[in-house]
């Protein structure tokens, strides 16, 4: 890991107008990403987790300036691309690419295979005639297709194989830095860890760096050397893997560390069971002060007043909790 | 005497390229008062099981054989309306998406009234109370305010609960549950899992929770049911299954979890190729193309071996001690 981080965001917001009545007034914004903070270093993985609707989707299209932010910036390899023309959006589409969640919605259904992996190729005009068939097949092979599927359409194939075309397709301008957004969360568990570990093997041969998003932090842990816990359009906590799933401070990863089921009967009644009360309240009107205080089991007056701020606890480790702040929760 | 029987159900849909057979000679019990998870991959039956116990498949679907013994009765032999009766009162469902199943232009109070008024009788006033007094066992806050809402004025979580509420208001013996918690976020599962579970100690219903989260089916399940294209292939205990499956495709699903209890940095096992297609199945064992153990005698179909205690298991070799899957790749 190099001292400069290859992706590094500072304060970034995305405010959606909500309009309504006839003549479509602004109302409220949908406060989708709320001020945050955070870097990628080469070679790293940094892990985005958070529930529905906590803005991860948003993140990763704001990163990729497939939407323009509200506020903040965005330097990308030491450059500042939060209002870069679109030429160089273009320029900056070889070195950052994209896997979705939705292997069904995200292939064009009357493209082949073919057509879908060497598309990239064409656009940026990195290929011409037999040289990008060729890399066109090195690629379907990378990711564990042969030429044979060449030709084929995507109903011919399954959720994983489709992955694997979109991963083909993200990896055909030899990007530098790949957002993969629930690459996953769409496959049957015995296909999740194909995908998981053709991208673990990417990533050592291609040397690539890979924000990744996902609500199962099972394996955001599995494939992440840090991770970052988002609620409702703010970063909680972030550390390396390690001591975020050992050593969780902020009392919402504690609760969420505490509610995935382990699928293990003997270790039923063992383990201790943090219920939050009450639903993810909406992000158009987040609470005041801590977002998190009318869940949170630990708040206290301070929490409902002031917003807490991310401070350093040590070692990298960040989290935003005034009872961690004043040594409550250790 | 099992509450439910389901002996040799085959259930099959016409398409376009044929007619498929998405539950293939399914048989299993399930005593009153226990918890059976159903777990399998998608495609592998688990929906159109629950659908035929409910009598609920439809053109191009047809159950084509086999008898669901419900408290003593076939349930596939009764009339309509008697099934009807049955159908809410008796055994009741709820399904992975609550909107689909919620009408969105009658209040949550209407709907779970009409249910108690339909199946138990009860007047306008009595019926709203019966919803009220439900809304609080699935902890709504303020249940005499929110009765009047309209389901998209519920959350995802509260809207599940609602289903549950309604679901529950009849006493029913059984309640078939279909990915009741995979479209919510895990705080608001973990809550809606121990409702679940607290619900069932205090009314005793049988429940057949389906999911594809084997965690989900560890926390809440005392049997596990292991579908794998249209039937199943194992059986048993929970926790003798968790520790010991005994079939490679039940043996793989687990050994591929990512989990938070293993080393960081283990390299994952993935179960090789690709789920089956329903309309090219093997001749024998429908995991055959994808299992690393696999021998002659596996494309002939396959018996189930009662291994004692209970436990089933459709695999020729699941007697043998077979060394660990992955192992030898
Ligand atoms: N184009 C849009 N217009 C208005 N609101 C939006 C838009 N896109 C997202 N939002 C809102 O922004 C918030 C964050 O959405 P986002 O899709 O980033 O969440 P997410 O964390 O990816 O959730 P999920 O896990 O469900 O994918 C949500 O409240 C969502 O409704
Ligand atoms: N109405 C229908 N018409 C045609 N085929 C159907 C119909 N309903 C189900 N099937 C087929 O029956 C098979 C079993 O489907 P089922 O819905 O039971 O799967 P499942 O195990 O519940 O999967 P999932 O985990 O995706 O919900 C599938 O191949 C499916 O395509
Ligand atoms: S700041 Fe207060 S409410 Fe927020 S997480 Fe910490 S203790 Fe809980
Ligand atoms: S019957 Fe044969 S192919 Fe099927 S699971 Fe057992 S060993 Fe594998
Ligand atoms: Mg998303
Ligand atoms: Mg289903």
């Amino acid at each position: 890991m190099s001292d400069e981080p290859l992706l590094e965001v500072t304060d970034l917001k995305k405010y959606f107008p909500v309009n309504a009545g006839v003549l479509g007034r602004h109302v409220a914004d949908v406060k989708a990403v709320d001020g945050v903070s955070f870097s990628v270093g080469k070679g790293e993985t940094l892990g985005l987790v958070g529930e529905s609707g906590s803005g991860k989707t948003t993140i990763g299209r704001l990163v990729l300036k497939l939407l323009p932010a509200t506020s903040g910036t965005i330097r990308f390899e030491g450059r500042d691309i939060s209002a870069i023309s679109s030429r160089q959006t273009r320029e900056l589409r070889r070195r950052m690419q994209i896997i979705f969640q939705d292997p069904y919605g995200s292939l064009n259904p009357r493209m082949t295979i073919g057509e879908i992996v060497s598309e990239p190729l064409a656009i940026h005009g990195l290929a011409k005639g037999k040289a990008r068939m060729e890399r066109t097949v090195e690629l379907l092979r990378l990711v564990g297709l042969q030429s044979s599927h060449l030709n084929r359409y995507p109903n011919e194939f399954s959720g994983g194989q489709r992955q694997r075309v979109g991963i083909a397709r993200a990896l055909a301008v030899e990007p530098q830095f790949i957002v993969c957004d629930e690459p996953v969360s769409a496959l049957d568990v015995s296909i999740q860890a194909q995908v998981l570990n053709l991208l673990e093997d990417l990533r050592e041969r291609l040397g690539l760096t890979y924000l990744f998003i996902s609500h199962d932090l099972s394996v955001v842990r599995h494939i992440s050397t840090r991770v970052a816990v988002l609620y409702l359009g703010k970063i909680f906590e972030v550390a390396d893997r390690g001591a975020l799933y050992e050593h969780p401070l902020h009392p919402y990863t504690q609760a969420l560390l505490a509610a995935i089921p382990v699928p293990d009967p003997a270790l039923q009644g063992t383990q201790k069971r943090v219920l939050l009360s009450g639903d993810v309240p909406t992000a158009m009107a987040p609470p005041s002060g801590c977002r998190f205080h009318p869940r949170c089991p630990f708040a206290f007056d301070r929490c409902s007043i002031e917003e807490p701020e991310m401070r350093d606890v040590g070692g990298g480790h960040m989290v935003a909790c005034h009872a961690v702040e004043n040594g409550s929760i250790r | 005497m099992a509450l439910l029987e389901v002996r040799n159900l085959r259930t099959t849909f016409k398409t376009e390229d044929g007619t498929i057979t998405a539950v293939n000679g399914l048989s299993f019990s399930l005593d009153a008062g226990q918890t059976l998870g159903i777990v399998g991959e998608s495609g592998s039956g688990k929906s159109v099981t629950s659908l035929s116990i409910m009598r609920l498949i439809d053109r191009p679907g047809r159950i084509e054989s086999g008898e669901i013994v419900f408290d003593g009765r076939d349930l596939l032999k009764l009339r309509d309306e008697e099934m009807r009766h049955v159908r809410g009162h008796r055994i009741a469902m709820i399904f992975q998406d609550p909107m689909t199943s919620l009408n969105p232009v009658l209040t949550i109070g209407e709907q779970i009234a009409e249910v108690v008024r339909l199946h138990l009788g009860r007047n306008h006033r009595e019926a709203r109370e019966t919803a009220i007094e439900m809304l609080r066992k699935v902890r709504i806050p303020s249940p005499e305010k929110r009765v009047d809402d309209y389901p998209h004025q519920f959350s995802g979580g509260m809207r599940q609960r609602a289903m549950i509420a309604m679901a529950l208001s009849c006493n029913p013996q059984l309640l078939i549950a279909d990915e009741p918690t995979t479209a919510l976020d895990v705080t608001i599962q973990a809550q809606v899992l121990e409702l679940m579970n607290e619900l069932q100690r205090e009314t005793g219903a049988a429940i057949i929770l389906i999911t594809h989260d084997l965690g989900v089916v560890a926390e809440t399940c005392k049997d596990v049911l292991v579908m794998y294209g249209g039937n199943m292939v194992e059986y048993g205990d929970a926790k003798q299954i968790f520790a010991e499956p005994r079939m490679p495709y039940t043996q793989g699903l687990l050994a591929s979890l990512p989990r938070l209890d293993a080393p960081a940095n283990a390299r994952l096992k993935p179960i090789p190729g690709q789920p089956p297609n329903l309309h090219r199945m093997p001749p024998g064992c429908a995991f055959a193309p994808r299992c690393t153990y696999r021998i002659e005698r596996c494309d002939a179909p396959v018996p189930v071996t009662d291994l004692g205690g209970g436990h089933l298991a459709r695999c020729w070799r699941c007697t043998e001690t077979l060394a660990p899957v992955g192992a030898a790749q």
